[in-house]
């Protein structure tokens, strides 16, 4: 029984979530085109992916964004994070809830509402609706991200700093981000991630004009069973799963750094 | 710029600093987020009183017929059904999740961080391929049934994808690290001492978990059940790739009035009752966790 609840549970468990992953994976390298019975490896489906230009430019577009995205969502998440644990200011309990509130509120509701925004202020959808929408989205995952690891500086470091004549900004770029760079570059990472996987905000923020990886992985989906889409989404899993170890990595090196 | 603060306890003076850093920081912040996490919900809560219009979309005449019309006994259906999913789907995920989690947060330190880490990968991952995963596994050529014949134990390819259980299977797929990780973070964090202390007083295991671990433990399973239960009503793509019906869930029914319906005001009525059903259950689960730790979801990253 114990034997059963330490190790075979979990076991079953974890099995479950990577079985259906792992068969996308294995099957991306068969050498059939429909059927499920292994013809032997081919990677004649990645070689397909990477021949379709369309493809290439869809996924250039998902970069670009992530890029961008991360990089908007990890700056300002990181001044969130250093705002709420060193000053005191107008709304600083309502900024903690919202934060919250954005993670847990269904995508389906930030998309929809931020389509009435574009529509209402007439903003094309497109590159710059997408943007906009995916910084917001990775914000507070960002700011949560650097803020879990910022509680354990020492504050008496801030405090030698100012005595000794620094400003506010000196602390910040000498002190605070060189300190938290490994928190900030997971912000980063983990940003980079949710941009690029995200099919619900961008179903409705996104116009004919910019396609990006994420939908055009959804409408091959939705309508055909090519076998490229299994390496396709292994390319995306193989991604995010080093994305993620990275993330990991770096916030580990974060807590040594604080200790 | 280069302002001394010579207040006593360097930190305390931090606070009442006025830097032009600080204003800055602290308007950019609120700027973004008031332009584009408030106004846009504002703007829905403002479209689902209006009304729809063939021409423009939407006219500026205030009308309450959106929230009426949520009680017509089709988006009625739709509503109970999405309630009964996610009940389900979130019970499901609780009953497999919360033992899970527990003997991860119990086993020997040096893999616990691997073993979270295996479960914080399909947190980050990508949903809609998972859920191309699944419908891999379940479909009618797909590798569950050509296992089951091959073995014998069935004869014809059992039709689960397109069904109920299919998109419910789905969910649980879908969410299972959503609810296992807030979970991990609370039942980590229980003193074990307490447990013994509640043997040693006699209570039995069930009544050790009955009265001490559960209670304590409750931020999580409330934080858990929050990360669950709304995306499990909201997610259009698990009920049009499994289920195969256009209309099953909420998600579907506001994917409808946006895209193809378009009746905005409509769509936008029912994404405010979903925002009010998100309102009550963060309410309950700040009451629940103000006495234990308010930042509970920090641990998910």
């Amino acid at each position: 029984m114990k034997k059963f609840t330490k190790q075979i549970y979990p076991s079953f468990v974890y099995l479950f979530l990577y079985l259906p992953i792992l068969i996308v994976i294995i099957f991306s390298f068969n050498d059939a085109s429909r059927s499920l019975i292994w013809k032997g490896f081919t990677l004649k489906w990645y070689f397909e992916l990477f021949h379709d230009s369309g493809m290439l430019t869809v996924a250039a577009h998902s970069i670009i964004i992530g890029i961008l995205a991360a990089s908007l969502a990890s700056s300002i998440g990181t001044i969130t994070a250093v705002s709420l644990f060193r000053y005191r200011f107008f709304g600083k309990n309502l900024l903690h809830g919202l934060l919250f509130v954005m993670i847990v509120t269904p995508e389906i509701v930030i998309g929809i509402s931020l389509l009435l925004l574009y529509s209402a202020t007439n903003v094309p959808l497109g590159f710059w609706s997408l943007l906009l929408a995916h910084t917001t989205l990775c914000i507070p995952f960002a700011a949560i991200t650097v803020y879990s690891r910022i509680t354990s500086l020492d504050k008496s470091i801030f405090e030698a700093a100012r005595d000794l004549g620094a400003s506010d900004f000196v602390i910040f770029s000498k002190i605070i981000v060189p300190l938290l760079l490994p928190a900030i570059v997971a912000a980063w990472l983990l940003s980079f991630t949710l941009s690029l996987d995200d099919v619900i905000t961008s179903y409705f923020v996104s116009g004919p004009g910019f396609a990006i990886l994420p939908l055009k992985v959804y409408a091959m989906v939705r309508l055909g069973i090519k076998p490229e889409i299994n390496a396709l989404c292994t390319l995306l899993l193989i991604g995010t799963l080093l994305l993620v170890v990275a993330a990991q990595v770096a916030l580990k090196k974060n807590e040594k750094v604080g200790e | 710029m280069g302002e001394l603060d010579s207040g006593v306890g360097g930190y305390f003076a931090g606070m009442k600093n006025n830097s032009s850093f600080k204003k800055i920081c602290v308007t950019v912040v609120w700027s973004w987020l008031f332009i584009f996490a408030m106004v846009p919900v504002l703007l829905t809560l403002i479209t689902s009183f209006l009304t729809a219009d063939s021409s423009s979309l939407v006219v500026f005449k205030p009308t309450l017929q959106n929230y009426t019309q949520l009680f017509n006994s089709a988006y009625l259906k739709i509503l109970l059904q999405s309630l009964y999913l996610a009940t389900s789907c979130t019970l499901l995920c609780l009953i497999i999740g919360y033992p899970f989690a527990f003997t991860i947060a119990r086993s020997k330190s040096r893999h616990r961080a691997l073993l979270l880490l295996l479960v914080m990968i399909p947190f980050w991952t990508s949903s809609l391929i998972r859920t191309y995963a699944i419908m891999a596994l379940i479909k009618a050529k797909g590798i569950l049934n050509t296992v089951l014949l091959a073995i014998g134990l069935i004869h014809h390819p059992l039709p689960i994808l397109y069904s109920y259980s299919a998109v419910l299977l789905g969910c649980v797929y879908d969410l299972l690290p959503f609810m296992i990780l807030p979970l991990y973070g609370n039942i980590e964090k229980l003193n074990p001492d307490l447990l013994e202390a509640a043997q040693d007083l006699g209570a039995g295991k069930i009544r050790t978990m009955v009265k001490v671990v559960f209670p304590l433990t409750m931020p999580g399973i409330i934080a858990g059940t929050l990360l669950v239960f709304l995306p499990a009503m909201t997610m259009f793509y698990i009920p049009v790739l499994l289920g195969g019906a256009k209309n099953l869930l909420l998600g579907n029914l506001i994917e409808n009035q946006f895209l193809s319906a378009n009746n905005w005001p409509m769509g936008a009525a029912i994404s405010m009752l979903i925002t009010v059903f998100m309102g009550a259950m963060i309410l309950l689960y700040w009451r629940n966790a103000q006495s234990k730790d308010k930042q509970n979801l920090q641990e998910l990253v």
